[in-house]
């Protein structure tokens, strides 16, 4: 036993020398809030991701691995809204860390920040795993990221004071191109104006609000509930009364439901890159977007 | 949005925006059509923002914790009864170590409080209802919020830190009985009275080591809750390390060294007369836990297939005296001499996820007896017979487990067992059994 508190002591003793003008450490929840935070940090900061677009943020494990990273975090930035309930309060609890507990600076929730869509009125389990506070998936739409990116830059600049001016100028000059991009986007995106679409699950609400797309079915009959062949035969005699033009699934979905009902009704299903790193050229949160939309606008040619 | 485009057009109206657009440059009509895009776009934000504003929970029932039930219920099919269960070569542990009753019953309920209790603590009550009516108290914790550089300390009741498997909470195990070896070195699982001080290491690499100190409530330290003394009856070291290898699998190892020291630590045993007699054990008791555990799911997402692989080895040296039959119901009654023990035992299980929902399991238990040395029979004033409970036998068990999930707040699990821990039985145990979660969503550990 000894040894291994000398051994404590020696490991703690080594990291309380590092030098203290390291970058600021963020933890992201989800890939989209490391990006916008390294938008805005440069290298101030140090995002590390602790989910990637192939996984389901609903469901992850809370790996000794993540509880390590957020041990020694200054800013936590996650979706909220419930998205992480299963996972990120016990790592909260076991990581030791009083900077990112909830209500303390270094814990930002983006969802705080935004409108939400589909708060439901009725909560019931029987209705699917589903967030009392409204969904939570709001990074689908540019114009939340803008939202966002104000009160994260503002949220950066309280808790390392000492960049604070990096954090306004960036964020300014993000803005700035990301109010272009929006410009561009939403011409872009004119002709998905109305067009009906199946979706996988309920992450793409926020997008088909700013689209003004149509979201006419699930492919999971319940949020949260794999698909069923059940189900699936449903909706294949609902696609015959009301078609829809696309079916979109996430990269952590598996395709199998989305291309059976894709070969059966005769419609494309498109892979969307839901966030940074879904796609190849989902780099960064410019490229997300754009790939986005072009998915979307090469299937419905 | 009719009616917003109205309410939009209305607005710039009453500002007093040129009605004669036909007069107006293309700019201009630009611009105005911009103005009314952002009113109207202000419009539908304040319309969304009043929606949540009224969808807000009201009053004290917002501040309310999260609640949750644990209900579950099983069928079991045993080909030995189960009021005879016992595992030989050990030293019975008083806890509540056989399996449920024959037939259908109902399981424990659970009830489970948590909620952040201010800045500072973090508070956790979990309640089990036991199907005869009796409640028990758990769980009931708290835990700091407040302390910084890797710090936690947790008070009150709590699953020990000792090995994997004790700090899960029964309706999370994936079977539905504790390892072999939980039972005989842990009284199927170790909850104490105390304080732990945990720190975790600020490395990239998971580290924690840390220190419980409890009252010694139960089994190892004694079965009585716990001696009347000041100070500690029990004291429990641990650490772990853990990480990740790849985009896939992520791994921890843990070892503990928990020590109490017993003092009347009786357990019932039947003498060579074949007199129910009860023994007394006063020493040192030292167990060591090694536990190691592998999840695997493709890119970690573990919606669609996962594997899990879980061991755990147990060792336990104890030494002190023995009382044989302390209320001297026999001729030879009440005599204390030396004992001192060595043994181990441990368990390996797999899970997988091979689709969504559905679930196989394997779990293999051995238990190893080791030697034990007692002082009455050396001596030659009793015989081994004396004692048949700690007569030499390891006990094995294989397992095998299908469950369904329709979601992640329910469970259906059917289960067989050949279980040998009983010298002189074989018990073929069949189980269909249900697990399901009512309110808050819970969250599991690794």
């Amino acid at each position: 036993m000894k040894t291994i508190l000398k051994l404590a002591a020696a490991i703690g003793s080594a990291l309380l020398a590092l030098p203290a003008a390291a970058a600021l450490k963020v933890f992201a929840c989800e890939p989209e809030w490391g990006a916008l935070a390294q938008e805005l940090g440069g290298d101030k900061v140090s995002a590390y991701s602790a989910t990637t677009a192939l996984q389901d943020p609903h469901r992850i494990e809370a790996r000794p691995s993540l509880i390590a990273r957020i041990r020694s975090a200054d800013l936590l930035i996650c979706s909220g809204s419930e998205l992480e309930i299963g996972w990120l309060p016990l790592l909260l609890t076991q990581s030791g860390n009083s900077k990112v507990q909830l209500g303390a600076a270094g814990y930002f929730e983006a969802s705080q920040y935004v409108a939400r869509l589909e708060v439901p009125k009725v909560i019931d389990r029987a209705l699917g795993d589903i967030h009392p506070g409204g969904n939570p998936h709001v990074h689908t739409d540019p114009r939340n990221i803008a939202r966002i990116a104000t009160a994260l830059e503002d949220r950066l600049a309280r808790v390392d004071p000492a960049n604070a001016e990096t954090y306004h100028s960036r964020g300014k000059s993000f803005l700035a191109r990301w109010q272009a991009a929006i410009a561009r986007w939403e011409q872009e995106a004119a002709p998905l104006k109305g067009v009906p679409l199946v979706v996988y699950h309920k992450d793409f609400s926020y997008f088909i609000n700013w689209t003004r797309m149509r979201e006419i079915a699930a492919l999971e009959p319940k949020p949260g509930i794999p698909p069923t062949p059940a189900h699936l035969a449903h909706l294949i005699d609902q696609m015959k009364n009301s078609p829809a033009k696309v079916i979109v699934y996430s990269p952590y979905n598996s395709p199998q439901a989305a291309e059976f009902l894709s070969s059966r009704v005769g419609i494309p299903a498109v892979m969307m890159p839901f966030t940074v790193g879904g796609t190849d050229n989902a780099k960064d949160l410019f490229g997300l977007f754009d790939d986005t939309i072009q998915r979307l606008l090469g299937a419905l040619k | 949005m009719y009616h917003k485009g109205i309410l939009a057009f209305a607005v710039a109206a009453a500002l007093g925006l040129p009605r004669e657009a036909g007069a107006q440059t293309q700019d201009e009509l630009r611009d105005l059509r911009e103005q009314v895009r952002q009113l109207d776009k202000r419009v539908t934000d304040a319309e969304q923002a009043a929606i949540q504003a009224s969808s807000r929970p009201a009053g004290e029932n917002a501040l309310n914790p999260a609640v949750s039930l644990i209900l579950n219920g099983i069928y079991s099919n045993l080909s030995q009864d189960p009021a005879n269960f016992k595992i030989n070569g050990f030293v019975p542990t008083g806890g509540d170590v056989a399996p449920p009753n024959r037939g259908l019953s109902l399981g424990e309920s659970e009830l489970a409080i948590a909620a952040n209790i201010d800045q500072v603590f973090r508070g956790t009550g979990i309640f089990s209802v036991s199907p005869d009516n009796g409640i028990e108290v758990e769980e009931a914790y708290i835990q700091t919020l407040a302390l910084s550089n890797g710090f936690t300390i947790k008070a009150g009741r709590f699953f020990s830190s000792v090995g994997y498997q004790n700090q899960v909470h029964p309706h999370a195990w994936d079977f539905t009985d504790a390892p072999l070896a939980s039972k005989v070195f842990l009284g199927n699982q170790l909850s104490d009275d105390g304080i732990q001080l945990k720190w975790v290491a600020p490395t990239v690499l998971y580290f924690d080591v840390g220190v419980e100190a409890g009252r010694g409530r139960n089994f190892p330290a004694g079965p009585d809750g716990g001696r009347n003394k000041n100070g500690f009856g029990s004291v429990n070291l641990f650490t772990h390390i853990g990480g990740d290898f790849g985009t896939g699998t992520a791994w921890q190892m843990g070892l503990a060294y928990l020590t109490t020291s017993p003092r009347d630590r009786v357990y019932d045993d039947i003498d060579s007369a074949g007199t129910p007699v009860t023994n007394s054990f006063a020493g040192k008791s030292k167990l060591w836990v090694l536990d190691g555990i592998l999840k695997w799911a493709p890119n970690f997402n573990p919606t669609e297939r996962y594997f899990k692989l879980q061991g755990e080895y147990f060792r336990r040296s104890e030494n002190g005296d023995l009382t044989f039959d302390t209320a001297a119901a026999t001729a030879g009654g009440n005599q204390t001499s030396s004992y001192a023990s060595t043994q181990s035992g441990g368990y390996l299980q797999g899970v997988y996820q091979f689709v969504p929902m559905w679930r196989v399991g394997y779990r293999y238990d051995r238990l190893n007896a080791g030697t034990t040395s007692i002082g009455l029979v050396d001596s030659g004033a009793l015989t081994p017979a004396d004692f048949p409970i700690l007569a030499p036998y390891n006990p094995t068990r294989q397992t095998i487990m299908v469950d369904w999930s329709p979601s992640e707040f329910s469970r259906v699990r059917l289960q067989f067992a050949q279980d040998r821990s009983r010298s002189d039985a074989t018990d073929n145990q069949i189980f269909l059994q249900y697990i399901v979660s009512l309110g808050a969503h819970g969250a599991h550990k690794f």
